[in-house]
């Protein structure tokens, strides 16, 4: 009986390895950008303090605003996101995979015997969490140390920071999901630059990161929570906050796993179809 | 004529180490290597003569030419070319010298090689008349008729590196600098870019510099070599020299240069 | 001139990337009208900010956002010159007998960047009937000379961060504060940044002189000032002077220590 088990345990790490290595190599290849994570550390400081004072001063006027969140909240939104934009974007992306499809090699790494869509999605999930590694702390410790009312304060309670911590890791995966879509697109243009700007442009935009989703006007609110933009930054930044809280929470997470679900099987089928039609080619 | 005395030249390179912790504290503190690139270099080459310029990878071969081109200037040393010291007159030197480098491209890659030449000619400020002739004898001499009206990113390697000649040429320069001109190149077209430097240094007495790991191309084309490896000269003399050495006799051209090498502890 | 051949050479090229030359257009056109979009969005919620109108605002996106387009078109070799470092490119212009600034500037034209100008236009044009202004011959001249006073800004900033390049290639991405930043800071009027902002986008790195400033002239906000904030755009020209030594020492430097 044992003996059996402690193989099945060998052949689960065997089948994790791979990716978890792509993870680990991936990840301590951009820790070398020493000059670009200071550099990011400041510019995400700079608009973070931009944005806050520009909703300072929305908030500060006449008392038109109705069922809109607080300032404070508003104000932990954007310190939240300029600390954990690299984890959330949707532009952010692989030059080299995208090289490697656009220039035909990816012939090289379907040689190897792991699933490719598995090992490129933990290697994009890396790049998120190293960008981010180097750069979420100084811009948060900085965030909690500017006075009231720029800066941000921590959860209302223990319960939102956990979920917070949960919805985030969770929208980190919705963006790997939604970004994977770009490489099977770029499989079927092969060309990178024209599309993913387009596509940029409108992701930016329905994720909250230009503003925040909760400022939208009502019916576009209603439209965004069908698709998963919503899912990526928005919810996790709005639990931190109490604003979304509970049961509520705990339903908005189970459409993040949905989510989840749904986009890695239909990515994964795209993927094949893609990588098939490539394999055909002989691109 | 090219002078150069006493040319040095260091770099400062960070140092890195593997490993995440590595990488997190190299946020904080950095170390440097100071490394010479150049460690005083002194040669002349007289006009209208051809000269390999050998040495393993980062001899310092590229910088000395960076050097010679006036593009880098260096920490000490003087030097001359064409009369000029290149640092100090860059752009006016520019018009009496041509340099290539092989894994580089001076064309544009998205238009036809032709308009590429168009645009050199009036960057240089080559007289139309002039401009023709040169461009005519030089379409004619590399034998790039066929594809001259191709944009640059449809030829062939071994095409490109041709056109890429040309381009050098087209304001008529007394000095050519040739950073691995082969590499990478199929036999013909290898024997097409030797049989041309051959002719321009006959012809019209340019004087060449080549840099190439190809020993097959130094026997082509010259029988003067300058040695270099860790910034320093090692070997200023005859190719024929080298060979009739007893130690060399017999051997195959790449086993004499990897024996040089080796003596010299590079 | 050399300068419109070079151009010349660019417009062939990029007759080769149709689809993406249009994509780009359209993607260019969409974060421009995006960015307006939320504008709107908050001023629906909000009605005004600090006290400035919807058509003040407007009025600032679209000098912006026109301002910049122009100037990433143009001066696309100096915003994008840590290509031409990377690649090695650089050298190539330093073997040339021309001057390497009409050179860089030569090297890249980025015609897709009038997706935004039309846009941006669309804007102006919408804030300025809206915006309750007699649009008298100077101030439509002021109008104008802010459009081309920020192009030229903007140039001042490209050129500071080429000259980084020559430091940095890495830690580039703190460039933006500056492009991606001002512009961000100057589609409204600046002080609702409060007063350090105000002082250091007016007399460091001066996008107050080609929008917020004029702005107050044209909408009659300028209190005995008139003729200084109808000069403004003028006078913000002036800042690309220190930024072209800026950047002629980093040549400077980039010759002695090489890459």
């Amino acid at each position: 009986m044992s003996a059996v088990k402690t193989r099945n345990m060998s052949t689960i790490t065997d089948i994790v390895r791979p990716y978890a290595s792509m993870f680990r190599i991936q990840f301590i290849g951009q820790l070398q950008y020493r000059a670009a994570a200071w550099a990011g550390i400041v510019t995400q400081f700079f608009f973070g303090f931009v944005f806050v004072m520009m909703y300072s001063a929305f908030y500060g006027g006449e008392a038109g605003a109705v069922g809109v969140p607080s300032l404070q909240t508003i104000i932990s939104y954007q310190w939240l996101k300029q600390a954990f934009l690299m984890m959330v974007v949707l532009w952010s992306q692989d030059a080299d995979l995208l090289n490697q499809i656009v220039g035909g090699h990816v012939a090289y790494s379907l040689c190897r015997p792991v699933d490719l869509y598995s090992l490129w999605a933990a290697r994009l999930l890396a790049n998120r969490a190293a960008r981010c590694a180097l750069r979420f702390a100084p811009v948060l410790i900085l965030a909690f140390v500017l006075p009231a009312p720029y800066g941000m304060i921590p959860p209302p309670n223990v319960e939102s920071g956990l979920l917070f911590i949960v919805s985030l890791l969770l929208g980190a995966l919705v963006a790997v999901g939604m970004s994977m879509f770009l490489y099977v697109l770029t499989f079927v243009t092969l060309s990178s630059v024209g599309p993913r700007l387009f596509i940029g442009a409108i992701a930016d935009f329905a994720t909250g990161m230009i503003i925040p989703i909760p400022l939208m006007p009502d019916w576009l609110q209603r439209a965004l929570a069908m698709t998963p933009f919503p899912h990526i930054a928005d919810l996790p930044f709005r639990i931190y906050s109490g604003d979304i809280a509970g049961a509520a929470a705990g339903a908005a997470i189970g459409v993040q796993v949905f989510w989840v679900i749904t986009l890695g099987i239909t990515g994964w089928l795209a993927f094949r179809v893609v990588l098939r039609r490539t394999v055909v080619q002989g691109g | 004529m090219i002078t150069l005395n006493g040319i040095h030249k260091s770099f400062k390179v960070a140092r890195r180490k593997p490993g995440a912790k590595a990488a997190l504290a190299a946020m904080f503190r950095r170390e440097y290597d100071i490394v010479n690139a150049v460690d005083g270099v002194s040669f002349d080459i007289p006009d209208g003569e051809i000269v390999g310029y050998i040495g393993p990878n980062g001899a310092g071969k590229s910088t000395s030419i960076k050097v010679m081109s006036g593009i880098l200037i260096p920490d000490e040393g003087t030097c001359a070319v064409a009369g000029l010291t290149p640092w100090a007159d860059r752009k006016k030197l520019a018009r009496r010298i041509g340099v290539v480098f092989g894994q580089r491209t001076q064309l544009w890659w998205d238009v036809p090689i032709i308009d590429s030449f168009d645009l050199l000619r009036d960057i240089y400020r080559v007289p139309q008349d002039e401009y023709k002739r040169s461009r005519d004898r030089l379409v004619g001499a590399l034998d790039i008729g066929a594809f001259v009206n191709t944009p640059l990113r449809q030829v062939s390697l071994g095409q490109r590196m041709r056109a890429e000649l040309a381009a050098s040429l087209l304001h008529s320069p007394d000095i050519l600098f040739l950073d691995e001109p082969t590499i990478g190149l199929d036999a013909v077209s290898k024997l097409a870019v030797r049989r041309f430097i051959r002719e321009i240094n006959a012809e019209r007495g340019v004087t060449v510099l080549l840099t190439t790991h190809d020993m097959h191309d130094i026997e082509a084309l010259t029988d003067h070599i300058i040695l270099i490896g860790k910034g320093r000269i090692l070997y200023n003399g005859t190719m024929s020299a080298v060979k009739s050495s007893k130690t060399a006799e017999g051997l195959p051209v790449e086993e004499i240069v990897a024996g040089l090498y080796k003596e010299h502890g590079l | 001139m050399i300068y419109f051949k070079y151009i010349r050479m660019q417009l062939r090229s990029l007759a080769q990337y149709r689809s993406t030359f249009w994509f780009m257009i359209m993607g260019q056109s969409l974060t421009c009208a995006l960015g307006f979009a939320s504008m709107t969005m908050m001023f629906d919620r909000f009605h005004t900010v600090a006290g400035w109108t919807y058509a003040e605002a407007a009025l600032c996106y679209a000098a912006v956002f026109m301002a910049f387009s122009i100037a990433e078109c143009v001066a696309r070799g100096f915003d994008s010159f840590s290509r031409l470092i990377v690649s090695g490119d650089f050298d190539r212009l330093l073997l040339r007998p021309r001057a390497l600034t009409l050179q860089v500037l030569g090297s890249s034209f980025e015609l897709t960047r009038l997706g935004r100008l039309i846009v941006g236009g669309t804007i102006l044009q919408f804030a300025a009937r809206n915006l309750g202004v007699a649009w008298t011959a100077d101030k439509v001249v002021v109008l104008i000379m802010m459009i081309l006073s920020g192009v030229v800004i903007f140039f001042g900033v490209f050129m500071l961060g080429a000259a980084m390049c020559f430091v940095t290639v890495e830690g580039l991405e703190i460039v933006n504060v500056f492009t991606d930043g001002g512009r961000e800071i100057a589609s409204y009027p600046l002080p609702i940044y409060g007063k350090t902002a105000l002082r250091f986008f007016t007399f460091i790195i001066p996008y107050g002189c080609f929008n917020y400033l004029p702005l107050l002239y044209l909408v009659g906000r300028a209190d005995g000032h008139a003729a200084l904030y109808a000069l403004s755009p003028l006078i913000g020209m002036l800042f690309v002077i220190p930024c072209a030594f800026v950047w002629k020492a980093g040549v400077r430097r980039y010759l002695s220590t090489g890459n």
